[in-house]
This record gives C-alpha cells, sequence and structure tokens, in this order.
C-alpha cells in the first residue's frame, strides 16, 4: 500500500505561494513599465527626428544645432539662453527632473516612411521619451501618428500644414509653430494695406497636404478682402522648372501671383516669375505683385535678389527685440556664429516647453506631461473665446502664447514679413514689416478649415 | 496665340536642357557602349563650376562699417571682394556679374578632366560587364557626386544670376515678352550642338570615331587606337553636360540635387530618340520640352489632371509599343 504525502491543502498552499512567487516579478515588471521608455537610469533620452539628407538638409542642421543648445541649456550648460526669460521656473538647469538629458538623432530624410522608421528605432532602440523635429508637414503628421501609437510626446517641428493640428491632430502631439490659416489671416490686413482690395490672383499650389491647406486659407482670407481668385493651378512636388506654369500667368488678368510653395519649389518657382519679368509688369493699371505666404530664412538665401519686396509671414525672427529672442540669439550666434532660423527657434522651444510640462508633472509619464502642457485652463488677454483654455506661457519670444488644449495649437502673434531691400548682410535678409496680433489670426476648433480630426485620448504606450 | 507661342518658346528652352544631356549620354553609349547614370551628376558639376567661380571671384576681405552692428551687437563688417579692389569697383563688380559667362572657361577644362579620370579610373573596368551593373555602379557614382557636392554647398540652392545686362526679357513678337537668359540658353545649346555634329561630320578625328560607333573591331584592325578616341569622347560628353549645367544656372539655381531631377528624363529622351543616335537625342530633347511644355497649361491639366507629371512617360511607352528602337534608332542597337 503507497500513502501519497500530497494533500489537497499542501497543494493549494504551495500553488499559492508559487502563484505569488511567479507574479512578483511581473509586478514588478509591470511598476517598471507604467509607460513606454520610462527612464530608469540617471539620464532621459529625446529623439530629435530632423531631414539630415534630402532637400531640407541644411534646414535639418539648424534645427539640429537647435536642439543642442537647449540640451546644454537644460543640463546647465552655456548661458542657459531662453531658460532666463521663460515665464515658468519650474527648469532648474540641472536637466529634467534631475536627469541629465542626452538624445539621439534620426534623418526624416523628409519622406514619410523614413520618418516614421527612424522615429520607430529612436524609440524601441534608444528609448527616446520624446520625438521632436522635421521641416515637412507630411512627416510631421506621419510622425505624430506613430508617436500616438506608440505612447511616446511628439513635440512637432516646422510644420505649417492645417491639418496636423486639425484633421490629423492627436493628443500625443503639439504643435509651436503657426498654420497656414494663421498665415491667411495675418497677411491679408497687410495685403490690402499694401495692394487694395480691388485685385485678381492666380495661385500656384505645391500638390501635397500642405500647398493644398495654404491654398485653401489663402484664397478664404484674400476672397474675404474682396479679391478674385482667377485659377488655382497644382504643381507637382517633383517640379523644377515653373516656367510653362507661370507663362500663362502672363495672359490670365490676374494681377497677383501667390506662390504657395516651399522650399527648393519656391526658389525656382519665383525665380522663374522673376525672369518673365513678372514684378516689372503692369495689370489692370496695377503693378503685378508676388505674394509667397509662408517665408523661411534658408528659402530666402536661396532666392537671393529675387525676395526684395515681397510679403509674406513667418512664425519668429531672429530680429525681433523681446528678451527672449535676444537671449535665444545671443546663445545661438555665440555658439555658431550666425542667427538662428524659425525652425530652429521652434524646436529649441519645444524641448524647452517638453522639459518643462515633465518637470512641472513630476513624471515623463506621457498623460501627466499631455495634462501638462494643456495647462490649468488659463488664458489669452484680448481673445473672447470658450476655446481660449490651455497653458500660457511668454520669455520664449513670440510674446505671451497660448498651448491650446482644445488641439494642441500654439496661438501666438504672427509676423509678416518682407524680402528686405538693403540687407547689411547675407543673414538680414527679411524685415517684420507688422506683428499681427493672436485675437486676428484666431479661430475655433471646429473650423470647417481643421474639422474632421479627434485628439482622441492620450496614450502611455504601456 | 501668345500663349501658344510662349510655350512654345518654353519647350525649346526644356528641351535645350534634355537634348544637351540626352546628347552627351548617347555619345557614350554610342562610343563606349555604357549605359551611364552619372550623366546628370556631371551636369550638376557643370553648374557648381558657375557656383565655385562665382566665389572665386567674390572673395572678398571685410571692413567695418561705421555705425552700424550685426545680429550680436558688434561692429557690422562688410565684404569687399578682392576684385573691386585691383580692378576698380566698376570694373570689379562687372567681374562679378559675368561669372556664369566666364564660368564656361572653368567648366571645359575641368569637365574634360573629370570625365577622363571617371573614364579611366571606374568606367573602363565595367565595358565588358552586363548593362545592369553599369547602371547600378554609375547610379552609384552619381549618389557619391552628389553628396561631395552637399558636403561643400550645402543643400539649400545656391544663386547664379544672369548679367546685368542678360537679365530681365526681351520682346519677341509684340505683346509677347520672353526671359532673355533662356533665348540665350537655346542658342547656347543650338551652338554646342552644331559644334559637336560639325566635330563628328568634319574633322577626320570625328570620322574615325563615328566609324569606331559603327565597327569598332574594324576600325581596331587598322591600327587605330579606338580606345584613346573613344575616351576622349567619354571627356566631350562630359563637357557638353558641364557646358549644360553652368548655363542653366540662371534659370534654376543650383542645388546639389539637380543632375537627378534630369536624369530620367534624360534617359526617357534618349529612348524615345533611339539609343545610339545623336539626332534622334536632339530631336527627342526638343520634343519633349515641348510637349511637357503644354501638358502644364491650365487647358492640358483641367482637361486631363495630372497629364503634366505623365506626358513624357506616356510618349515613351507610345514609342516603345509602335517604335521599339525609338524615332531615329538604328536597326540592331539594343534589339538582342
Amino acid at each position: 500500500m503507497s500513502t501519497s504525502r500530497f494533500t489537497r491543502r499542501g497543494v493549494l498552499k504551495t500553488g499559492a505561494v508559487a502563484g505569488a512567487g511567479l507574479a512578483l516579478p511581473t509586478m514588478f515588471t509591470s511598476r517598471a513599465n507604467a509607460y513606454v521608455n520610462e527612464p530608469t537610469g540617471d539620464t532621459v533620452t529625446l529623439g530629435f527626428n530632423v531631414p539630415q539628407s534630402g532637400p531640407y538638409a541644411d534646414e535639418g542642421a539648424d534645427e539640429l544645432r537647435a536642439f543642442e543648445l537647449a540640451v546644454e541649456h537644460l543640463n546647465g550648460e552655456g548661458d542657459g539662453g531662453m531658460l532666463n526669460t521663460f515665464s515658468s521656473k519650474a527648469l532648474k538647469g540641472n536637466g529634467i527632473l534631475g536627469k541629465k538629458v542626452a538624445y539621439v538623432t534620426g534623418d526624416t530624410q523628409t519622406k514619410s516612411d523614413a520618418a516614421r522608421a527612424s522615429a520607430k528605432s529612436m524609440i524601441e532602440k534608444d528609448g527616446a521619451v520624446m520625438i521632436s523635429g522635421g521641416s515637412s508637414s507630411g512627416v510631421a503628421v506621419a510622425v505624430q501618428g506613430l508617436c500616438q501609437e506608440a505612447g511616446v510626446i511628439f513635440m512637432a517641428g516646422l510644420t505649417h500644414s492645417n491639418d496636423t493640428t486639425g484633421k490629423d491632430k492627436k493628443a500625443n502631439g503639439f504643435r509651436h509653430f503657426f498654420d497656414a490659416y494663421m498665415s491667411g489671416a495675418a497677411l491679408a490686413p497687410v495685403l490690402k494695406n499694401e495692394y487694395g482690395s480691388d485685385r485678381r490672383a492666380y495661385h500656384l499650389t505645391a500638390d501635397y497636404t500642405w500647398g493644398w491647406t495654404q491654398q485653401e486659407s489663402i484664397q478664404a482670407s484674400t476672397e474675404a478682402l474682396g479679391w478674385e481668385t482667377v485659377e488655382n493651378v497644382l504643381t507637382p512636388l517633383a517640379a523644377t522648372d515653373f516656367s510653362s506654369y507661370i507663362a500663362p500667368v502672363l495672359n490670365s488678368g490676374a494681377d497677383v501671383l501667390v506662390l504657395n510653395h516651399y522650399g527648393g519649389n519656391m526658389v525656382n518657382s519665383l525665380t522663374n516669375a522673376v525672369q518673365f519679368g513678372l514684378r516689372d509688369k503692369q495689370v489692370n493699371g496695377k503693378n503685378f505683385e508676388i505674394v509667397v505666404p509662408l517665408y523661411s530664412e534658408l528659402m530666402a538665401k536661396g532666392a537671393g535678389e529675387n525676395i526684395k519686396g515681397i510679403l509674406g509671414s513667418c512664425n519668429w525672427q531672429w530680429s525681433l527685440q523681446d528678451e527672449g529672442t535676444k537671449a535665444f540669439v545671443k546663445s545661438f550666434g555665440t555658439k555658431y556664429g550666425f542667427p538662428p532660423s524659425q525652425a530652429a527657434h521652434t524646436c529649441y522651444v519645444q524641448t524647452i516647453l517638453y522639459a518643462d510640462a515633465v518637470e512641472r508633472a513630476g513624471t515623463f509619464e506621457p498623460c501627466a506631461v499631455v495634462a501638462a502642457l494643456e495647462g490649468d485652463g488659463s488664458s489669452l488677454e484680448g481673445v473672447d473665446s470658450a476655446s481660449n483654455a490651455g497653458l500660457v506661457f511668454d520669455g520664449l519670444g513670440n510674446g505671451p502664447t497660448l498651448y491650446r488644449s482644445a488641439d494642441h495649437q500654439c496661438f501666438k502673434d504672427v509676423l509678416v514679413t518682407k524680402g528686405k531691400e538693403n540687407p547689411t548682410s547675407e543673414f538680414d535678409l527679411l524685415e517684420v514689416v507688422e506683428v499681427t496680433p493672436v485675437d486676428q489670426v484666431w479661430y475655433e476648433p471646429d473650423h470647417p478649415m481643421f474639422a474632421g480630426g479627434d485628439l482622441g485620448q492620450c496614450n502611455n504606450g504601456a | 496665340m501668345d500663349a501658344i507661342l510662349l510655350q512654345i518658346l518654353n519647350g525649346l528652352d526644356k528641351g535645350s536642357a534634355y537634348a544637351l544631356i540626352a546628347l552627351g549620354l548617347t555619345l557614350i553609349f554610342g562610343t563606349l557602349g555604357v549605359v551611364n547614370f552619372a550623366h546628370g551628376a556631371l551636369f550638376m558639376i557643370g553648374a557648381f563650376c558657375a557656383v565655385t567661380l562665382q566665389r572665386l571671384l567674390s572673395l572678398s576681405h571685410q571692413v567695418e562699417v561705421p555705425g552700424q552692428v550685426d545680429f550680436l551687437g558688434n561692429p557690422l563688417m562688410a565684404d569687399v571682394p578682392y576684385v573691386t579692389d585691383w580692378f576698380g569697383e566698376a570694373t570689379g563688380n562687372a567681374i562679378i556679374d559675368w561669372s556664369v559667362p566666364l564660368a564656361i572657361l572653368l567648366t571645359i577644362p575641368v569637365m574634360l578632366l573629370v570625365g577622363y579620370v571617371m573614364e579611366r579610373g571606374l568606367i573602363k573596368h565595367f565595358y565588358k560587364r552586363p548593362h545592369a551593373d553599369q547602371i547600378l555602379v554609375t547610379f552609384g557614382l552619381a549618389i557619391v557626386l552628389q553628396e561631395i557636392v552637399k558636403y561643400y554647398y550645402g543643400a539649400n540652392p545656391i544663386q547664379t544670376p544672369a548679367p546685368e545686362a542678360l537679365s530681365g526679357v526681351a520682346q519677341v513678337l509684340p505683346g509677347v515678352v520672353y526671359p532673355i537668359w533662356r533665348i540665350v540658353y537655346f542658342c547656347f545649346a543650338a551652338l554646342i550642338i552644331s559644334g559637336v555634329f560639325a566635330f563628328l561630320q568634319f574633322t577626320t578625328f570625328g570620322m574615325v570615331v563615328r566609324a569606331g560607333m559603327a565597327d569598332r573591331e574594324t576600325v581596331g584592325l587598322l591600327g587605330i587606337d579606338i580606345d584613346k578616341r573613344f575616351t576622349f569622347m567619354f571627356g566631350l560628353a562630359a563637357a557638353v553636360a558641364g557646358l549644360a549645367g553652368v548655363m542653366y544656372g540662371p534659370i534654376n539655381a543650383p542645388n546639389y540635387h539637380m543632375g537627378m531631377d534630369f536624369l530620367v528624363l534624360s534617359f526617357v529622351v534618349v529612348v524615345v530618340g533611339g539609343m545610339g543616335s545623336l539626332p534622334g537625342a536632339v530631336l527627342a530633347g526638343f520634343l519633349l520640352g515641348i510637349l511637357e511644355s503644354f501638358a502644364s497649361t491650365t487647358w492640358a491639366t483641367t482637361t486631363l489632371p495630372g497629364i503634366n507629371q505623365i506626358i513624357i512617360y506616356l510618349v515613351a511607352i507610345i514609342i516603345l509599343l509602335t517604335r521599339p528602337r525609338g524615332l531615329m534608332g538604328r536597326k540592331g542597337v539594343m534589339e538582342d
């Protein structure tokens, strides 16, 4: 006869102990992975995804310079730049939450798939808790979507399409840069003052998301002035010689050409338009005018003499005289020998804003950071709107600014700029002709040009 | 009517660039049998010869501008080109103003040298390899060349303006104006193309090359070192591409990628014209330039959306289906 030493109670006890033992590491693991890429050591890694190759490589290089500078300032190195002028004093110059800031970089190549791949690699292999940078709306929308899925924060770089915080907005994504609607709203009164309200506009538009939204915005704001839109011609993104698109303008009866182009497209289309003598032409008894709604310093440099006297808009300009701008230009100029571009500025500001939000939230947890960036419901002065609520800050170069919680878009004054007639140096290419107050560029989150999207829920990625 | 004339003129100057690049490609293919995907890069290097000369002529020393400060608050320094010191302000500025036409003098020897080095250093090792290998190695070379240019000159376009006297527009017919430099470009292209044809047609060297193109082996058996002549033809093709590039600078600001923008189109031009046919390359260049121009008109894009982006490829498909050897291709070339 044999007797078993197993008893029902013994099995239950052993099972309970073994179960608890097996569960223990999981409990610790789940605590360790409360959110994706929780920094566990004494450093935290940020991912800077910029075009390092391709046609926007120079703009990407400037963004990287700004990121490097922001990391230096966050770690307490250098002169502190805009940390000294920033209205929030949460950052102490000892990294973020006491962790030294490190960074990795990726190359977007200004291609959505390449940008997603590099962002994915920085998140999965390098443990980046935040992705920032970029010089294209197509890339921004693609990377923002990826960050939302992965559960990290995306602080957009240079992206001007309405869609980024419109139909493609995401809870984990934030944009400091202005958008196409704001360009239209800021430019319209200046265009009316300079060129009158009886004009016929011909649009050449880059055939992709940014071009479409910019054209729609500029057409809406100029038609509201009384201008007539004669034609809108979509041009391929790969086009280099725009002469066959410019030639029809000559006989169209239009007296204004609006170039909804960016980068190399804009340099070439503007050069071609000037070659064809459009700027010396008289139509309908008026001087023919050219408008470039979105300017960048690098484009202005590429366009050379052709840019003189042409109106456009900018998010920021190094020649502004507020304390934040002066501090940033001094830091950047001393380190690199030339003034920063608006792409560099927005990337620097986004890094500081992210770090500040983490510091205030007391954690890197994405949803807590989202809540900190959405602010306490404060409002900008002078804007009467129910959606005027979010995080208000100042001292970062654009005056009082609102990160609106409803769509994660920054609202601030917009600069109307003009190609300088007599530049004093190779950097002194644009002059600010008007600072359009924020209330004139304000729109509601459900404005038709931004409709169709939903922020959704923030994602911690755990 | 004015609009039609303008689009024809546009097509002719677009076609000038296509024809010049395709001419060089055909010269290389016809003589050496190499499919050279680095040919667009040679066009780009030519344009950067103008950028380089412009920078050399603009080399400056700095002088302080009294009463003005730079962006950091330091005294503002203005650049004063050495040429204005040496030759006086008017002459010095005129030399800088004419840097693009002057760059032709720099481009010819530079491109002949680049072509020679490219052929002797790399491409000759691929003569007996399949076309796929040639395409891969020359495409790789094109990428290397453009990355080198990007490293030194950046990715941003760099303006190389036409001389003041050749800027602006000219009245070609009552009520029809056209940019002077584009007319200059077309005339320049016509001159180069005529020069190359005359060289091949009326010189002994050219006659030997043509004979070599027809039957390389027999020419070799006659004791003529045809390889040397073909190497020179590679250099000549490079120089033609370079000249096309240097004069193209004022039309569109040079950037490191401009060669790639033209490369695929130029290959289509060669295929449509007929592989190995020099007159075919020129004819197809102008023809496709004009077609592309008309396809970009508002009327065409409204009637057939997207036609401006596909017209050239559409024509290539039709030609290849109906006449596989191209418009003026010789029987037997690329048909085995």
